[in-house]
């Protein structure tokens, strides 16, 4: 049986007095590649950063390898986020710096490399990414997929075993998007990460989501949790089968 | 468990192809060992393979994948096949991944090195591009002006109202203190000097017509272009960064319309209104430190009115209007002109300020020059 990587637990999240989604309850495993989904405004991105602990949660508890996050000390927190890499939806690159610092720069906070050995490792990162050469480049100097993929560069600096990502294929062309699934496809297995992704591309849930969570909405919690191939077939839950076979639902006004 | 040192020793016995073996722990806080020293010895084979042997590896990470990756990179500059053999798997899917793509060959660096910048012909012409854009950019507000005299601009009025409101009553603490204490300085400077000839009275004149015909507009100004100036810039820029002014451009909507005309009429209309609050809270000011020096109000203001006069008066308030035009301008072009990241949105802030600034100073010597030509 697989090892829980993330246990989310109870979760509730709220902005002040305004709930988002109650209630939440699952096991991410060591290894999966891991997909939040539902609808516009149902609060998949408020779920990721709960998960990067950049936003506290109004009752219930994350855990990575079993280790509470929100209780652990400052000190216990930095170290889960230094086994963490995560991409924005916007990349999220610090835009006055090349590509070579920004991938540079949590090897130079938190790793003791010399200058030359940080040099290699930032060329081998970019080239997992299909950017070596790049690396006197600006954000602004490269296109929206090559920035994607440069902040993926970035993220796994560290050799992390936590990879988030936040909508990664928003944007890109279905060449590049499907490009940039084949390649999270690939440093999860050649790395054992676990990935977690929220996203509501379809052509990328199915081609590569080993599991999933839907958050709902209307009723304000999950309602499906499984391989998403079986959801869309199986789930007992019209709307989820409606999303995963990019149905319109009827009435639409119901759904908004 | 103590990480054994990681190392690597090329074989060459076969004259078809050399063996790389690779050995002990390559991770991060381990001793790396360098590729340039293997690359030396990979420069002298002659044979056509490179069997890179990971049998006597022992934990590794992305410091052996650098390495790796090199030797490869290495080997295919050189024409040697490269090959790898007893690796886990994850590595040489790694290696795949990193290899699958060549390196890019980068064309001429788009950043211009220290000493080309340096160059006189180089900085000629970078102030005969600034001095085109500046001109550009007046032309195409004079154009948006006459339009919107004749009626067919498309600027907003309650953006102009919001732009005043900004520009004029948020702006009242931070001008009150600078000019209660202006006043108050020119007082102190006067009075010292003044006392020494018996002439303490005179400080109210000394206040006045500073206040009138210098300091109210300049003092204003500097805080206005610190503060509006300032934040015209990052909120074009940070329009210009959203594809806002796109969106704008591609509408139909003329920005010079738009975004900058409402601004500039906005610090026009509010400089000579902040300039004559000013001119009040410095004179206030200086009455302060007046009275501590044995001058009563009344005296004070007897003084200090006979000092009025509308030239002074006038002189101040010209001067604040071409410093309310001076900022806008200075401000908006910065912004409209800012690149597209957060590191440009700061700089055009920045250079908002400093252009100002400098234009303020050249301003007001220029002014002063012209009113003492002309005896007002």
């Amino acid at each position: 049986m697989s090892e829980a990587h993330i246990t989310v637990n109870n979760l509730t999240m709220a902005y002040g007095t305004r709930l988002i989604q109650k209630d939440l309850n699952f096991d991410i495993n060591r290894g999966d590649i891991f997909v939040i989904m539902g609808g516009s405004g149902c609060g998949k991105s408020t779920l990721l950063k709960h998960m990067l602990g950049l936003l506290s949660p109004a009752a219930g508890d994350i855990s990575y390898a079993g280790r509470s996050f929100f209780t652990a000390s400052d000190e216990e927190r930095e170290v889960m986020r230094r086994g963490w890499g995560i991409t924005y939806q916007s990349g999220g690159l610090f835009s006055a710096m090349t590509l070579a610092e920004n991938v540079e720069l949590p090897l130079q906070l938190y790793t003791r490399h010399s200058a030359a050995d940080r040099a290699d490792i930032i060329a081998y990162k970019l080239a997992l990414v299909g950017l070596d050469g790049y690396q006197n480049y600006y954000p602004s100097e490269i296109s929206g997929g090559m920035r994607k993929r440069a902040a993926l560069a970035r993220a796994i600096a560290l050799d992390p075993d936590i990879l988030f990502f936040d909508e990664p294929s928003a944007g890109l062309d279905p060449i590049s998007s499907s490009l940039l699934d084949q390649l999270i496809v690939q440093l999860q297995q050649s790395t054992g990460a676990t990935v977690v992704m929220v996203t509501h591309e379809l052509p990328s849930i199915f081609a590569i989501a080993t599991n999933s969570v839907y958050l709902d909405a209307v009723s304000k919690t999950m309602i499906a949790y499984g391989d998403p191939r079986t959801l869309r077939d199986h789930s007992d839950q019209p709307v989820v089968r409606q999303f995963l076979a990019r149905e319109a639902s009827a009435p639409i006004e119901e759904s908004l | 468990m103590t990480p054994q040192p990681p190392g690597f020793d090329l074989l060459t016995d076969d004259r078809d192809s050399a063996v790389l073996v690779i050995s002990g722990d390559w991770v991060q806080g381990n001793t790396h060992r360098d590729f340039q020293i293997l690359k030396e010895d990979l420069c002298c084979i002659t044979a056509k393979e490179l069997v890179v042997d990971g049998e006597s590896l022992g934990d590794w990470d992305s410091v052996l994948m650098a390495f790796l990756l090199q030797c490869y990179n290495q080997c295919r500059d050189d024409n040697i096949r490269f090959a790898t053999r007893n690796f886990p798997a994850s590595a040489k899917q790694l290696l795949d991944v990193a290899s699958a793509v060549p390196p890019h060959e980068p064309g001429a660096s788009p950043a211009l090195p220290w000493y080309q910048s340096m160059d006189p012909g180089h900085l000629l012409r970078e102030v005969r591009d600034a001095a085109v854009g500046s001109l550009d950019f007046l032309g195409e507000l004079g154009i948006a002006l006459a339009r919107l005299v004749t009626g067919k601009a498309t600027t907003r009025f309650s953006d102009f109202r919001n732009f005043c409101y900004q520009a004029g009553p948020d702006a009242f603490a931070i001008i009150s203190l600078t000019s209660i204490l202006v006043g108050m300085i020119l007082a102190y400077l006067g009075a010292v000097q003044l006392q020494q000839f018996g002439a303490g009275i005179y400080v109210a004149d000394l206040v006045v017509i500073g206040m009138l015909r210098e300091m109210g507009a300049l003092m204003t100004a500097v805080v206005m272009a610190g503060r509006t100036g300032a934040a015209y810039a990052a909120q074009l820029g940070t329009m210009q960064t959203n594809e806002e002014i796109d969106a704008i451009t591609t509408m139909g909507i003329s920005p010079m319309e738009f975004l900058v005309v409402p601004r500039i009429l906005a610090l026009l209309v509010m400089m000579p209104l902040l300039t004559l609050y000013a001119n009040l809270l410095g004179m206030v000011g200086g009455g302060i430190v007046a009275g501590g020096m044995g001058i009563t109000p009344l005296m004070y203001i007897a003084q200090g009115e006979s000092a009025i006069s509308m030239a002074h008066l006038s002189v101040g308030l010209v001067k604040s209007v071409i410093f309310g035009m001076l900022i806008a301008v200075a401000g908006c072009r910065s912004g409209i002109n800012s690149g597209r990241s957060s590191a440009a949105v700061g700089q055009a802030a920045t250079e908002a300020v400093v252009t100002a600034v400098v234009y303020l100073i050249v301003a007001d010597a220029a002014i002063n020059i012209i009113f003492q030509q002309l005896n007002i």
